[in-house]
């Protein structure tokens, strides 16, 4: 057995061995409603996705003809085969990939903006002045506004006659279908969450001794390079778990520009709500494919996240010795040449059939 | 619509057995859901005899009006009592809600307010019940009212209001520079030019040019205004006629210019009736409703304006004609009730109501001549030429696709990233492949 | 505010008492001051523009004054005029918010503890499902789920959920779940283990062992998972609006999102920004008297 190879842990919990029954008994009210409200919504939708409704008009009596038919993977395929071009901000593409190209760019551009304000607040509140307390009452409200209630408040601020426009002294029509509104996006998704990060990258600062940063002053460190060598370092794991949570959000970005600009606005339209759009003019079909389409892309990302940048999200010590072993044993069978005997777990009694 | 391939077909089969089962109970037979209350479905075998409570969806009935109108049925008929489902106040929901409804085969929405423009949509998809015209007389109504609410033909709803487009305007400047309320476009460019320069602040012209249907409303004025048409009429669309460049090229010019003022591009109803007030705007296109809240007692300029038709090219302009009908799902109970209600609801005494309670216009022709009701709207004369000589959106079962194409070719060409000619170039080829 | 006194640790004490304050220490104390000035604003000034906009009398709506002139309750009046039914819709909320932050809590412990107590063959496979559970756009879940919901899919007619507590409860706990198991099972690990040994030596079963040691030492990872869920279900937007599409089942949000001025066309700003600041202010309250609890648990669970 994989069991017997399995190095004893450090921390052996004797009280739960064998308890794979017990553990199925306390998950599943957890798992029925996942099965329920994902699991079966996501067969549905890939079901749905290899349909189209028929779309067809009897000529003369100006009927639709019901139901729809399988089309195979053309409702994926259709951005290369059949494109629908729109103009937006990269110029005149496939309308999938264009609010495909505008998700990326929303995610990219709130989530590096929210990052470097974000730490930027973090840095400012680690310094211990009077009315920490203050600061970090504040930064709680745009984490606690709703996003639709966002999304007005920003469309009023954001109007033609807007208090921005007059703050700033010009005319810019931001809420108008241009590249003014990605700003206006922008603005108003970094305002709701970059304070978010910055607490986040607070608790980790608060983790980091004093004694650390004393001793690089000793010998002679500069305050950009203890930032670069002490801090960043020791935020990165809560900062990289907070910027993948965002980037995930980020990706599925569908209040703000409903809420704030509208439908079929090509500048602004991410997959979320072109999705959305597509479901309203009864093309179910595409719509699944489209909502699969960003949850694929999602998965990816975040295992990219995972990959590059070590995102610890899982954080447990037993699955991650059991994914150490698995790799040992893999690195093992390759040197020896035989196909490798996977660990499935460290149980080493009881049913671990659950 | 597809014609899948054998090979596909296999693997289709193979694949996903129980889902073309499925599939096939989806296009066969529908299945009846616990909301459908199993109405009859063809025109033919429509029941108008069968009498009971029914229900009546409609968007926010922010007068009132309809509440006490409905409560007066409902004490006189107790026994085919009216339920009203109070909709959100955007179309694209209230249609969103009724094509839930429609596809679910559900008869919860007795009867439906449809909009002019969701009347093809929703009769193709056999969610309307046909109304013969032994039950229903539209006799006095307005034609192009009437003409909304036929599909193929055939008559699918009740026309319930109209609405067309009027050109409101400031009398007291254009009086201060003797000036005549304009016909043509030059007219209002020379009528412009002898004003504005005594205005600081003030454009020309406003109307809505946000990305949304008031576009799609505006863009067809200009190209009917121009003699051009979004369809002939064979239903095939021209819209890279040299007409019809014309009059998109009317629009882009104002933005060109100044002539309309740049943030315009952002506005809706509401913003550019904000402007005229504001003094923004010399000129406003709008709908009726405008003329009690701009000459009412909030308002800045009040009693300082006056309406006239839309102007056009050559002469007169083209309206956009809007307004709503009243349509019967073809899957409800109690379609006999549903008649008798509607018919109630269009008798004179209580489309005047309508008017003078919700400002919203009638379909009966004879109330346009009411004096008692010009007293109290001055503009009635101006609304009825401007809903007679109106043309209707295009009468499409895919409108949303068919309106969001107008939408993104006035709205590039508004904002200079295509020219007009290029930008109708691309949306005849949209449009050829939307409307078969 | 009293909830808001700086939290000085020792080694910032030391640091504040360094005995000399040469121009550097100035220039970092005002830099420091004037970063925090601008966090506090940076933060607060688009909520002050709701709260002033609420204040403008209606016909304002659009008015740029940096003070409501003249101030007016108006819109707040107009929040609670019946067409609204924005006390019902609060009621909805409330119900809504409660009942899926219970059944979250409950199912969550039970997961959670296992996660982070048990052994068991599955629990990457298990943990995993969870994780990308929080990673669905809600769309893929919406769609289908409304399909479902309306009985229009074959076989599956008996689920005519629409306009029902079900329907909008059951698919925002697929929400909330993973987030609530996500935290809680982090709250868990921190306990030592020996706890529940020891209690077991003293004679009780696992299970006692959980309620009576684990629980309540983890009541505060559990009050802060609570109140997280309850400001994400009652910010819930998507699903709220799919499945409660009568006025009686609109939760505050969606309610807000469908006001109506006094006639066609008009977009009640005023009311609308009134009502946003009636649905934010008990949030924010409860954010700010609970603000260390809410900042560990997020940081635990490093979720929005």
């Amino acid at each position: 057995m994989a069991d017997s190879q399995a190095p004893r842990k450090a921390k052996k919990n004797p009280l739960s061995d064998g308890q794979g029954g017990l553990a199925a008994l306390l998950i599943s009210p957890t798992m029925a409603v996942i099965l329920f409200v994902v699991g079966l919504p996501i067969l549905m939708s890939i079901r749905e996705s290899v349909f189209r409704t028929n779309e067809g008009v009897d000529p003369n009596t100006g009927m639709v003809s019901q139901g729809e038919s399988f089309v195979g993977l053309q409702n994926f395929t259709d951005i290369f085969a059949n494109p629908s071009l729109v103009t937006g901000n990269w110029g005149s593409i496939d309308r999938l990939l264009n609010s495909f190209i505008n998700t990326t760019w929303f995610t990219i551009a709130c989530v590096t903006l929210e990052t470097i304000l974000g730490v930027a607040m973090a840095l400012i509140m680690a310094k211990a002045f009077k009315g920490r307390g203050l600061v970090r009452a504040a930064i709680l409200v745009p984490w606690a506004i709703p996003t639709i209630v966002s999304a007005k408040m920003w469309g009023l601020i954001f109007a033609a006659d807007g208090v921005m426009n007059k703050v700033i002294g010009q005319q810019i029509l931001w809420l108008a279908d241009g590249p003014q509104s990605q700003w206006a996006i922008i603005i108003a998704d970094v305002w709701k969450t970059a304070p978010f990060i910055g607490l986040l990258t607070l608790a980790g600062l608060q983790t980091i001794p004093a004694e650390v940063y004393e001793a690089a002053k000793v010998d002679g460190a500069s305050a950009w390079q203890q930032f670069t060598r002490i801090t960043l370092p020791m935020v990165k794991p809560a900062l990289v778990v907070a910027v993948l949570f965002r980037t995930l959000d980020t990706m599925r970005m569908f209040d703000l520009p409903a809420g704030m600009i509208g439908f079929g606005k090509y500048f602004v339209e991410t997959v979320s709500t072109l999705a959305y759009v597509e479901n309203n003019n009864l093309r179910y079909g595409s719509a699944a494919a489209y909502s699969i389409i960003l949850f694929v892309y999602i998965v990816f990302v975040a295992f990219l996240f995972v990959r590059l940048l070590g995102a610890d999200v899982v954080g447990d010590d037993e699955v991650r010795a059991i994914a150490d072993q698995r790799k040992r044993q893999k690195a093992a069978a390759k040197a020896s040449g035989t196909k490798a005997k996977l660990a499935k777990t460290t149980v080493t009694s009881g049913s671990a059939s659950s | 619509m597809t014609q899948p391939r054998t090979t596909r077909r296999v693997i289709a089969a193979a694949l996903t057995v129980g889902a073309l089962l499925a599939t096939a109970a989806c296009s066969a037979a529908p299945a009846a859901s616990p909301a459908a209350t199993g109405g009859t479905a063809t025109a033919a075998g429509a029941n108008w005899d069968e009498v009971g409570p029914i229900v009546y969806a409609q968007g926010k009935d922010t007068s009132g009006n309809l509440k006490a109108q409905i409560d007066q049925w409902n004490t006189e008929n107790p026994n085919e009592k009216v339920t009203f489902r109070e909709l959100s106040d955007s179309a694209d929901e209230q249609r969103a809600e009724m094509i839930k409804r429609g596809q679910s085969k559900s008869g919860e929405f007795t009867v439906m307010s449809v909009d002019v423009v969701w009347t093809a949509e929703f009769a193709a998809n056999g969610w309307l019940q046909e109304l013969p015209s032994d039950k229903f007389s539209t006799e006095g109504f307005l034609k192009a009212a009437v003409d909304s609410a036929t599909y193929f033909n055939k008559l699918y709803a009740m026309p319930s209001s109209s609405d067309g487009a009027l050109l409101y305007y400031r009398k007291d400047l254009l009086d201060k520079a003797s000036a005549q309320p304009p016909v043509t476009w030059d007219e209002m460019q020379a009528v412009c030019d002898k004003v504005l320069p005594g205005q600081s602040g003030m454009s020309c012209y406003g109307g809505q040019f946000q990305k949304y249907e008031g576009l799609t409303c505006n863009f067809a004025e200009a190209i009917n205004s121009a003699g051009g048409a979004v369809l002939n009429a064979e239903g095939k669309p021209t819209v890279n006629t040299p007409e019809a460049v014309a009059g998109l090229t009317w629009m882009v010019e104002g933005f060109k210019s100044g002539k309309i003022p740049k943030e315009a591009i952002t506005w809706k109803e509401e913003d550019s009736r904000q402007a005229f007030e504001a003094s923004k705007i010399l000129f406003l296109r709008n709908w009726p409703y405008v003329w009690n809240i701009s000459n009412g007692p909030k308002s800045k300029i009040s009693g300082k304006i006056a309406v006239a038709p839309i102007p056009g090219k050559t002469g007169p302009g083209v309206s956009t004609l809007g307004g709503h009908s009243y349509g019967i799902s073809t899957f409800a109970k109690n379609k006999g009730t549903a008649m008798k209600w509607i018919n109630w609801m269009l008798r004179p005494e209580n489309q005047k109501q309508q008017l003078q309670k919700a400002s919203s216009a009638p379909v009966l022709e004879s109330l346009y001549a009411d004096p008692e009701l010009i007293e109290q709207f001055p503009y009635l004369p101006m609304l009825l030429k401007s809903i007679q000589n109106a043309k209707p959106r295009p009468k499409a079962v895919a409108y949303g696709d068919v309106t969001l194409a107008i939408q993104d070719a006035a709205y590039a060409a508004l904002q200079g990233q295509k020219d007009p000619q290029t930008a109708l170039n691309d949306l005849q080829t949209k449009l050829e492949s939307l409307i078969k | 505010m009293s909830t808001a006194q700086a939290h000085v640790s020792a080694a910032e004490l030391a640091q504040l008492n360094k005995p000399q304050r040469d121009g550097k220490y100035w220039a970092g104390l005002i830099a420091g001051i004037v970063g925090m000035g601008f966090i506090i604003l940076y933060c607060v000034l688009p909520f002050y523009w709701m709260v002033v906009s609420s204040l403008r009398l209606p016909s304002d709506g659009f008015s740029t004054d940096f003070l409501p002139n003249p101030a007016s309750v108006e819109n707040y009046i107009a929040v609670f005029a019946p067409q609204n039914m924005f006390g019902s819709a609060l009621v909805n909320s409330l119900i809504v918010s409660t009942t899926t932050t219970l059944l979250t809590l409950v199912f969550g412990i039970l997961a959670a503890y296992a996660l982070a107590r048990l052994r068991f063959a599955a629990k990457g496979i298990v943990l995993s499902i969870i994780i990308a559970c929080s990673m669905f756009p809600g769309i893929t879940l919406v769609i289908p789920l409304f399909k479902l919901f309306s009985g229009n899919y074959p076989g599956f007619e008996w689920l005519y959920w629409m306009n029902t507590y079900q329907a909008l409860i059951i698919p925002t706990l697929s929400f909330g779940l993973p987030l609530a198991v996500w935290n809680l099972t982090a709250f868990f690990r921190q306990l030592p283990v020996e706890l529940e040994q020891a209690a077991m030596v003293d004679g009780c079963t696992p299970g006692q062992a959980f309620v009576k040691v684990i629980l309540p030492l983890a009541a505060p990872g559990v009050f802060t998972t609570a109140i997280i869920t309850f400001i994400a279900v009652w910010n819930d937007y998507m699903i709220a609006l799919q499945f409660g599409t009568e006025p009686q089942m609109y939760t505050s949000i969606v309610a807000l999102s469908k006001f109506t001025g006094q006639y066609g066309f008009d977009t009640p700003w005023g009311t609308i920004m009134a009502a946003g600041v009636m649905i934010t202010v008990p949030l924010l309250v409860a954010v700010l008297i609970f603000q260390r609890r809410i900042v560990a648990g997020l940081t635990a669970g490093g979720v929005k």
